[in-house]
């Protein structure tokens, strides 16, 4: 009796924690979206998709943030893409040619784990010295590179995860029928954790169109649409954060509707990807 | 000793790292004929299984010692690809693992992959072998449907067919049908009966009135070793071992 009293009590106090840790993070998500929202809604218009800054922008006149909108989907896209050409196959060498070396596949989890977690400062500032070693001058392509650089652990290692996940039997089915090891990584393997690499990319997307450190020494700013690989070229994050260390009141609330840009569009391409995933998941084979 | 033998098997030693998996196993495998590997689980069937197309490869720390010989090849020490060895062979696993794809391409793929990749080609050899399986009938209209979606026992034909697509000599089936419905698992036995004027199947199984039912030759094994073997109505009529008397009257443990 007294012992079920007690686990009554356990039981209760750890969903209470539970309930209490939910509604925090819950009611976090919603204070950032109702701020963004609210001070960025009015100062929302048609200009600011579509225009660059004009003149007299950056003390509330007329002009928009376009070209930042162009070159953020630029970086996020060219970095995601290099990403993923290098990401795909490592992680599928990780778990195909290198299954039976355990320790060794450990390692170099580990390895990505301490790179996942390295500020992207610190990859901005790495990006900069190489720059400048190569005499290069702040660039989309020396942003595309950075960030590369730093979405690739979250690339890698989110792709092994889900294909740690793949059964042996599977393995066994596919060398059994003859294929070679790469037979068995792009045919089956692949298609087995297409899910999980749409989760991978859309993961290493958000974080590479929301970053600002990497790319402040290394993409540059500008006013105009990006038109070349090795111009410089302006983005969401820095675009906001310009206007809001800005002392103008318009050009504050004009922060915030940059801030509103960035989070729809990460939104738009999270349910882009969840489509494609969906669609290209039912021949997963269910353990 | 009947028949031909098809799978020569002499001094095979495997080791798991310090582990003494198999121990001294010889046995001639008779070619087009069913062969049962028995045993209580953990004796190394499964393993001695594995070795016949080298899916042991995959696994750390292995030793392996001996030979075995298909063919001319010793396929333990052979220069020869694996991959081309393993063609000559089909696999059914304890449980079906069809491919992430739909069914039409679960039994084109090895088809592909061996190079023969028209569609005109493939349409009739894969409609072939669904009926060599037993389940053209049940799946002709849905065949760009996920493998996935069949029942378990379905899966587990069509990993045959897939199996048979690449025109293997041997079947290896490691107790295909122990994660199945007594009804399905009719039909494979069935199927495997069929089967044997082309092919020599070697079967893995725990269960003795399945090798009763569709054994040629039987395989007894122990604790990694071999402790007799013979053809199945010497064996099951007249044991000599006193292990494997125990074992048929199901006195074992």
């Amino acid at each position: 009796m007294k012992k079920s009293k007690l686990r009554n009590a356990e039981e209760l106090f750890f969903r209470g924690v539970m309930i209490i840790s939910s509604s925090v993070i819950g009611l976090a998500l919603f204070l950032i979206l109702w701020s963004i929202i609210k001070r960025g809604l009015p100062a929302l218009s048609w200009d600011m998709l579509t225009q660059t800054p004009k003149g007299g922008f950056y003390f509330g006149k007329e002009g928009g943030i376009a070209n930042a909108i162009v070159g953020s989907l630029y970086l996020a896209s060219g970095a995601t893409l290099l990403a993923m050409i290098l990401g795909i196959p490592v992680s599928l060498y990780m778990n195909v040619n290198l299954h039976k070396r355990k320790k060794l596949v450990n390692s170099i989890r580990f390895l990505l784990d301490v790179m996942w977690g390295i500020p992207s400062i610190v990859y901005g500032a790495f990006g900069f010295t190489f720059m400048i070693y190569f005499g290069m001058h702040s660039s989309l392509l020396a942003g595309i590179l950075t960030v590369t650089l730093f979405i690739i652990p979250i690339m890698i290692r989110s792709i092994d995860e889900v294909l740690m996940s793949v059964p042996k039997g599977l393995m066994e089915a596919s060398y059994s029928l003859g294929s070679t090891q790469s037979e068995t990584s792009y045919k089956v393997f692949l298609r087995q954790c297409i899910s999980g690499v749409t989760t991978a990319v859309l993961l290493s997307f958000g974080r590479a169109i929301g970053d600002a450190a990497s790319v402040l020494f290394t993409t540059g700013y500008t006013d105009h649409m990006p038109t070349s690989l090795t111009q410089p070229t302006a983005t969401l994050p820095l675009a906001i954060f310009f206007q809001m260390s800005s002392p103008i009141a318009e050009v504050k609330e004009r922060a915030y509707a940059s801030a509103l840009i960035l989070t729809v569009l990460i939104l738009f391409i999270s349910i882009i990807a969840r489509i494609i995933s969906t669609r290209y998941q039912k021949h997963k084979i269910k353990i | 000793m009947s028949g031909k033998p098809k799978i020569i098997i002499k001094d095979l030693n495997l080791h798991f790292g310090k582990q003494h998996v198999l121990r001294n196993v010889t046995a001639n495998i008779p070619e087009k004929q069913i062969t049962v590997i028995l045993g209580p689980s953990g004796c190394g069937k499964t393993t001695l299984l594995k070795t016949m197309n080298r899916l042991t490869d995959l696994y750390p720390n292995v030793k392996l010692d001996g030979s075995i010989h298909i063919g001319n090849d010793d396929i333990l020490h052979t220069k020869k690809d694996i991959t081309e060895i393993r063609r000559h062979m089909g696999l059914l696993s304890q449980r079906p693992y069809p491919l992430p794809m739909n069914i039409f391409n679960n039994v084109a793929y090895g088809l592909r992959i061996s190079g023969r990749k028209s569609k005109k080609y493939l349409k009739p050899r894969v409609k072939h072998y669904l009926e060599m399986a037993n389940l053209w009938e049940e799946v002709k209209d849905r065949l760009h449907d996920s493998a996935s979606s069949l029942s378990i026992g379905q899966q587990q034909r069509l990993c045959l067919a897939r199996g048979l697509s690449v025109d293997p000599d041997i079947i290896l089936a490691d107790e295909p049908t122990s994660a199945l419905d007594p009804l399905s698992s009719e039909v494979i036995e069935n199927k495997f009966v069929e089967l044997k004027s082309q092919y020599t199947i070697v079967m893995v199984t725990h269960s003795l009135q399945q090798a009763r039912r569709i054994a040629d030759y039987v395989i007894f094994m122990y604790l990694g070793e071999i402790i007799e073997q013979g053809p199945a109505k010497e064996f099951f009529n007249t044991p000599k071992q006193d292990l494997t008397k125990k074992y048929i009257k199901g006195l074992f443990n």
